[in-house]
């Protein structure tokens, strides 16, 4: 178990590497000289001297060489710095730090009750296959599977809130411990339906099928032959070995809720890590979105690290396959 | 689908393949769903190429006298904002659509296919360096690499399509890798060495054309995949410039009339929806007919 766990140690830092390089290389391809788009975004930007401009090239490093830039880029990580924005002179930590907590409470809320209600769904449809609740969690997870995260925000906003007049806040939010809890709360609601939707449906379909695959094993025709309670089977047999497939959905679902936070957060205006990012594409700052896709990838290489981890433990063919 | 093929050469298996052909579309469209679906992906298609004559009006047309008009028996859909008639912009938008799909999914399952079938025959630090390349890629949620990417490129039809491409392209290269690994321990590719053939002619002649039936289904189920997440640029307004007509966008520019004029953000939604839909069932029912192992349990 330990040598897995050093290796796929290892394997993930080695990812982030790549990952760096990826986020670092690509904005370097940028076209356009990010100097420019600065000045240009200052006032009496047309009175710049050619001298100015090279003094803002090396104030922020773009006169070194493209290696050294990013021997200097990841100096400054290991430090806790990202550089500063070129739009607003912020250090993108300071930015960062300010937004992730609000998309980390709500990416990971969503993900916990998406995978348990999954859980829940798929194992219900698959023990009463054939039943209404199967058409209908099979029904559900189709729909969950080709809606687009907006789509989800227009329809909560127009049935919820304008037809049936519940009373949700539909901008905004805090977090929980910045302000009152209650309204929270209620600000969150929202959001983490929308981006729980396709993981609920993904997970819901992985579900279903890994409990029918597991129904047909040996073991568990075993166990209705000695005669066990339908309840004890399922528990006890069919859910543990079916959960296995679709942890590794977990780490795919982290992934697919940050990408759908960058639509969530734009709708419902909450000022995470998906609109700094929405906001920094389209102000061409490429500081902050080099900050912000390196910060998300790197916490998705984490999750999938614990996850195949834990995956390893419960599953022993994983570890020395 | 296998056999099918071989049944034009000599050695053809005994049994007849149209019979093979009739068996595989007998239980593709056992599902009423796959039948209702590829109904939907044939309007479509025909839609976005007859989008010219089939639309009422010009789908570019500003006419700022007639914004956000409600459906009547001259607009069926509307207008919008701009007074651009909204069935229009939807038909063109099927273009949009399926461009972006078919020219994203083709581009990145070309290069997956390569890459994974290297990695997988050549194996070694080959198959290392591609496949922790598309480990690090694969970090990435889909839409924030998409629009990393995008960013990069610019927007337009084609940056979408090339920044969507390498964002799935580790999808097809880690199933292609796999499957050439699985091949790759037939007897017949022992035979190929065994008589001194090119790596080169191997992969191409035995490899490929053996490993290739799962890709299928993975194509499919990605159109989808994909057209999603073009609409999703192009609702954050990273996807095809603005004149063009795009369901994301036509969904984003209507949403500041939710309240008032719904139809212009559930339309192209509700288009997106169906398009994805179709292409998701035929893939369902694609990997029925070539695997019926796995029939009704996914």
């Amino acid at each position: 178990m330990t040598t897995y766990i050093i290796r796929r140690l290892l394997m993930g830092v080695l990812v982030l590497f790549l990952v760096s390089l990826i986020v670092f290389f690509s904005l370097r391809l940028m076209p356009g000289d990010p100097v420019l788009i600065y000045v240009a975004g200052q006032q009496g930007g047309s009175s710049v001297t050619p001298e100015m401009l090279v003094e803002l090239r090396h104030e922020y490093g773009l006169d070194k060489s493209i290696p050294v830039q990013y021997a200097n880029w990841v100096k400054g990580i290991f430090h806790g710095d990202l550089g500063n924005s070129i739009r607003s002179h912020e250090p993108v930590a300071k930015s960062i730090r300010r937004s992730i907590p609000i998309t980390l409470v709500l990416g990971f809320s969503a993900l916990i009750i998406s995978t348990i209600l999954g859980v829940f769904l798929g194992l219900v449809a698959a023990i009463r296959r054939g039943s209404w609740i199967d058409t209908v969690v099979t029904l559900l997870s189709y729909i969950g599977l080709v809606i687009p995260v907006f789509v989800v925000a227009y329809l909560l906003i127009y049935v919820l809130i304008l037809k049936l007049h519940v009373g949700l806040p539909v901008t905004g939010y805090h977090l929980p411990w910045t302000g009152s809890f209650k309204s929270s709360l209620l600000e969150s609601i929202l959001p983490i339906i929308c981006l729980g939707t396709v993981p609920i449906a993904i997970t819901a379909r992985q579900m279903r099928s890994s409990v029918l695959e597991v129904n047909n094993m040996d073991y568990v025709r075993t166990a209705w032959s000695k005669g066990l309670r339908e309840r004890t089977i399922v528990t006890r047999h069919v859910l543990k070995n079916s959960l296995i497939p679709v942890l590794t959905m977990v780490g795919m679902g982290i992934s697919m809720i940050f990408g759908g936070s960058v639509i969530e957060e734009t709708i419902f205006a909450i000022p995470g890590m998906g609109q700094l990012l929405v906001k920094a594409v389209l102000n061409r700052d490429y500081v902050v979105i080099q900050g912000c896709t390196l910060i998300l990838a790197a916490i998705i290489v984490f999750v999938n690290l614990i996850v195949d981890i834990s995956y390893g433990w419960l599953d022993p063919r994983i570890r020395y396959g | 689908m296998d056999e099918v093929f071989r049944a034009g050469e000599p050695d053809a298996v005994i049994a007849p393949h149209v019979s093979e052909w009739r068996r595989f579309l007998k239980i593709f469209f056992q599902r009423k769903l796959v039948l209702f679906a590829v109904i939907v992906l044939v309007c479509v298609v025909v839609v976005a190429i007859f989008a010219p004559l089939l639309a009422p009006y010009d789908p570019y047309n500003n006419d700022m006298s007639k914004g956000t008009l409600k459906p009547s028996s001259q607009h069926w859909l509307g207008t919008d904002r701009l007074g651009r008639d909204v069935l229009s912009r939807l038909l063109y938008g099927a273009r949009t659509a399926l461009i972006c799909g078919f020219a994203t999914v083709g581009l990145a399952a070309i290069i997956g296919i390569i890459l994974g079938t290297l990695a997988g025959f050549l194996g070694g630090i080959v198959n290392a360096v591609i496949m922790r390349i598309m480990d690090a890629l694969m970090a990435f949620p889909m839409l924030v690499l998409a629009i990393l990417l995008a960013a990069v490129i610019g927007a337009g039809l084609w940056s979408i399509i090339i920044a969507l491409a390498v964002a799935t392209v580790p999808g097809y290269t880690r199933m292609m890798c796999g499957q050439t690994l699985s091949v790759k321990e037939n007897e017949y590719i022992m035979a190929q060495r065994a008589i001194g053939a090119k790596s080169f002619r191997t992969m191409l002649r035995h490899i490929v054309p053996n490993a290739i039936q799962p890709m299928i289904v993975l194509v499919t189920t990605m159109l989808g995949t994909v057209i999603l997440a073009e609409a999703g640029l192009s609702f954050i307004g990273l996807g095809i410039k603005p004149p063009g007509a795009a369901w994301g966008s036509m969904a984003a520019g209507g949403s500041s009339f939710l309240f008032t004029r719904p139809w212009l953000v559930f339309a192209p939604s509700l288009a997106i929806m169906v398009t994805v839909f179709a292409f998701n069932m035929i893939g369902d029912g694609l990997r029925d007919a070539l695997d019926p192992k796995l029939r009704g349990k996914l």
